[in-house]
């Protein structure tokens, strides 16, 4: 069996509270760090261990921290970003549901690492019920000693405060979900100045997803190094992957970063294979953002060697032939899957969540929405699609947050990879309007 | 003694080197530079703190960070929030990205506007227009539906046309900034976003008019003036009035001898330069109520400028100076349809469209 650290306890009953948990050696880290160590010591484990933020955009947390703005007699803060709302990733919801009392730990040890008095979770206000369950484990947790003033007669003080978003995708990017939780609107920031040097009324301030700050007691516990020895490369650790789509076994998985996608869809410790009958279309990697891949290219590299899940190799081709490890949310289709209903499906939900500020994004995710719309139905032209080619190039980079290229890669890889499919839906609109209507000409299907 | 002067930073832009001093942004340095250099700007707004960034359209590519980093900046950075560093290198108009990119700019914020140009009260002094004549295409690619929004009023003095809104959230600043108690935001996401007043209370505090003059659109116009008269049948006439208010520094528009409206005055690049109530706004509209102090010397809107002046006060060599100093290079290689066959085509099929339109709405 792989090495666990995120779910290792997740079926112990009860684990939901906090006397299971400590029992199962929860809060072992926040006395270490606290006693023993020192705020820069638990920067230098983090860094070592070279986790990379979970969110999505892989960025190497201890990096993250060590940007982190220390002026004097300012405030700092540690927002936890569990406004998780990317279409195909529920990871956190399930981290936070089963055993919140990993990720209270976590916001601990971070928040003494990065000096910060009251830190934030920022929960979407979707999951009302999980935001019930955090505070009653803060309760617990407080009543326990670990958090409020003077922590373990170690002199730090800490409160925790939980906040429900709205229920807009666009909180999810960092600055959103700090204006956000400022109680404005949540446009994203222009940047610079980052959360880093302004973030949190105008403090130094780090954003940080739940998985990522999960990690962080077993870094302290286990060490950097150890955490580091894990996973291949760059990608070190364990990384929670949700598997959802046309697979036999869907759910919420932590896996060693460095097995084979092919092992991952069709072991049986994982997915355990496409349903039967069926075959392998296509893979969303890591969540609607990132580009979509066909089923040859998302098992084999472009050289012919086997696709590993790693930040790395899942990019590696760049977007020609690769595509994104993202935040995990790992959707597998069969070739029932009609990719350009799929792909109208995520133009829509981003033409719905863009939160209007800047034009690119604001009026091409509608543009591209309300073409593949047509296209869909049987009124597309052949120059539709090249049209949509051209709206996504010119959303992509072209806006202040990364919501603009999230919603141009998926329809740009999907036209990359099955122009076909676009094609004959435009060729054959009576055909293709008919319910369950899928394409069926030549595509490799594994 | 002490060298106390601060120290200027160099920088390289379109191939022109100037120096400005730390923290100016690359807009700034560009528009010392004059029009013809400046990048194009809908939502930036000088006298508004926390304005740009929004509308993408100064986008400008950086090829070289600065003298200690040459690195290039992997994106477009957008001119007005980007602040200069020692030895930096940007490209502009010389970039054939940064055109395109603009080029798509335009695309987006026409494909929802109504283009109703011919009964707007801002034609002729649109920064849309302008923006569009520089750098648009010339057909759409827009086959869908225009967005529209239901019809909100906002109060006696400004009319909202919300379908005209590029959402470059001048207004909502101006609102925050300048007017003491804040009534106008936006609502709701996306393209479905507008300004609104929460909703439909009339803004009706001293300076709410105000909102008029920083819109680059015609979405907030004046209602007292509204379809008086085209922009450039009006002179504009520099004029102050001792107001308990404000500056009292004003822009008269005439019509004849009849004032028909009151503006703030504005720099080159249509920013107020001092903001005005309301009182002297829509209230003081006879010349009785004003000292006349002269002429606007208006720059930079051609079809204001135009036949603004009697011929026998000009002074030629000073004319042509002007002229040369504005001439602008028309881009002549964008994909004018002069072929006769090609234009009765796309108006058939445009005529067919508009048919079927109807057809299906009496149906």
């Amino acid at each position: 069996m792989a090495v666990k650290i995120l779910t290792e306890h997740i079926n112990v009953p009860g684990i939901n509270t906090f006397d299971v948990y400590r029992k199962m050696g929860g809060y072992t880290a926040v006395e270490k760090a606290l006693k023993k160590m020192t705020p820069e010591e638990v920067v230098e484990e983090v860094k070592k261990s070279g986790v990379r933020g979970r969110g999505g955009a892989g960025f190497p947390m201890g990096m993250k921290w060590s940007f982190l703005a220390k002026p004097e007699g300012v405030p700092r803060y540690l927002v936890c970003n569990a406004d998780e709302s990317e279409p195909g990733t529920f990871k956190d919801h399930f981290l936070m549901r089963e055993i919140p009392h990993l990720l209270i730990e976590g916001m601990i040890v971070s928040s003494f690492a990065l000096g910060a008095n009251k830190s934030f979770i920022y929960v979407r206000g979707e999951l009302m019920y999980v935001i019930h369950i955090l505070e009653k484990a803060i309760a617990e947790a407080k009543a326990a000693g670990f958090l409020g003033k003077n922590i373990l007669g170690s002199g730090y003080d800490l409160e925790l405060v939980v906040q429900p978003g709205g229920g807009a995708y666009i909180c999810g990017e960092e600055t959103a979900l700090l204006e956000s939780l400022e109680g404005k609107r949540g446009n994203p920031r222009n940047k610079p100045p980052f959360p880093a040097v302004k973030g949190l009324y105008q403090s130094p301030t780090v954003v940080n997803n739940v998985e990522s700050i999960a990690n962080t007691p077993w870094i302290v516990n286990n060490g950097g190094d150890a955490y580091a020895s894990l996973g291949i490369g760059r990608s070190t650790g364990t990384k929670l992957i949700s598997a959802s789509g046309h697979i036999n076994k869907p759910g919420v998985y932590e896996i060693p970063l460095g097995i084979t996608v092919e092992d991952f869809i069709y072991a049986d410790e994982w997915c355990g294979g496409i349903r039967p009958g069926h075959h392998l279309k296509a893979v969303i990697a890591g969540g609607s953002s990132v580009p979509i891949l066909p089923a040859h290219l998302i098992l084999n590299l472009a050289n012919g060697d086997k696709r590993l899940m790693t930040y790395e190799s899942l990019s590696d081709g760049g977007f020609a032939t690769g595509t994104m490890l993202g935040s995990g949310g790992f959707i597998a289709m069969d070739e029932t899957a009609c990719v350009v209903r799929n792909t109208w499906t995520f133009a829509r939900f981003y033409h719905h969540e863009s939160c209007g500020q800047c034009s690119p994004c604001r009026e091409g995710t509608g543009w591209m929405d309300k073409v593949l719309e047509r296209i869909e139905h049987g009124k597309g032209n052949m120059h539709d699609i090249d049209l949509l080619v051209d709206v996504a190039k010119k959303i992509e980079g072209n806006t202040i947050c990364p919501l603009g290229d999230a919603a141009a890669w998926p329809v740009a890889s999907a036209i990359r990879h099955f122009r076909d499919e676009f094609e004959w839906h435009v060729k054959h609109p009576q055909e293709a309007t008919q319910p369950g209507a899928v394409y069926r000409g030549a595509m490799e299907l594994v | 003694m002490e060298n106390t002067a601060p120290q200027l930073f160099k920088i390289t832009f379109d191939g022109i080197e100037i120096e400005v001093p730390p923290g100016t942004t690359i807009m700034q340095a560009a528009r010392q530079l004059g029009p013809h250099y400046a990048p194009p700007a809908m939502c930036y707004y000088e006298p508004l703190k926390g304005t740009g960034g929004k509308c993408r359209a100064c986008l400008v590519k950086v090829t070289a960070g600065s003298a200690k980093d040459p690195r290039p900046m992997p994106k477009l950075v957008p001119s007005c929030i980007t602040t200069v560093q020692d030895g930096m290198v940007v490209e502009n108009t010389t970039n054939e990205s940064v055109l395109e990119t603009r080029r798509g700019i335009v695309e987006f914020l026409l494909i929802n506007h109504p283009l109703d140009c011919p009964v707007c009260d801002q034609a002729g002094e649109c920064h849309l227009q302008d923006f569009a004549f520089e750098h648009g295409r010339v057909t759409t690619r827009y086959e869908e539906e225009r967005r529209t929004f239901e019809k909100h009023d906002i109060g006696p003095y400004v009319q909202l046309h919300m379908t005209r809104c590029i959402l470059c959230y001048r207004c909502v600043f101006t609102a925050d900034q300048i007017t003491n108690k804040r009534v106008h935001g936006v609502m709701n996401r996306g393209d479905h976003a507008e300004i609104s007043t929460y909703i439909e209370k009339a803004i009706d505090n001293d300076f709410s008019g105000n909102v008029i003059d920083v819109c680059p659109v015609g979405a907030l116009t004046d209602k007292t003036y509204r379809f008086k008269s085209r922009v450039w049948f009006s002179k504009p006439v520099e004029a102050h009035c001792d107001c308990e208010k404000c500056s009292g520094n004003v822009t008269l528009w005439y019509r004849g001898d009849e004032v028909i409206r009151v503006t703030a005055r504005k720099n080159e690049w249509g920013e107020v330069k001092e903001f005005i109530c309301n009182t002297c706004r829509f209230e003081r509209k006879k010349t009785s109520d004003w000292t006349i102090e002269g002429p606007t010397k208006i720059s930079r809107h051609s079809v204001i400028m135009a036949n603004k002046y009697r011929a026998d006060l000009k002074k030629p060599a000073f004319g042509l100076k002007v002229a040369e100093a504005q001439y602008k290079q028309i881009d002549d290689s964008r994909p004018y349809i002069t072929d006769g066959t090609t234009i009765r085509e796309l108006s058939k099929e445009n005529n067919a469209k508009a048919n079927q339109r109807s057809l299906a709405e009496n149906n």
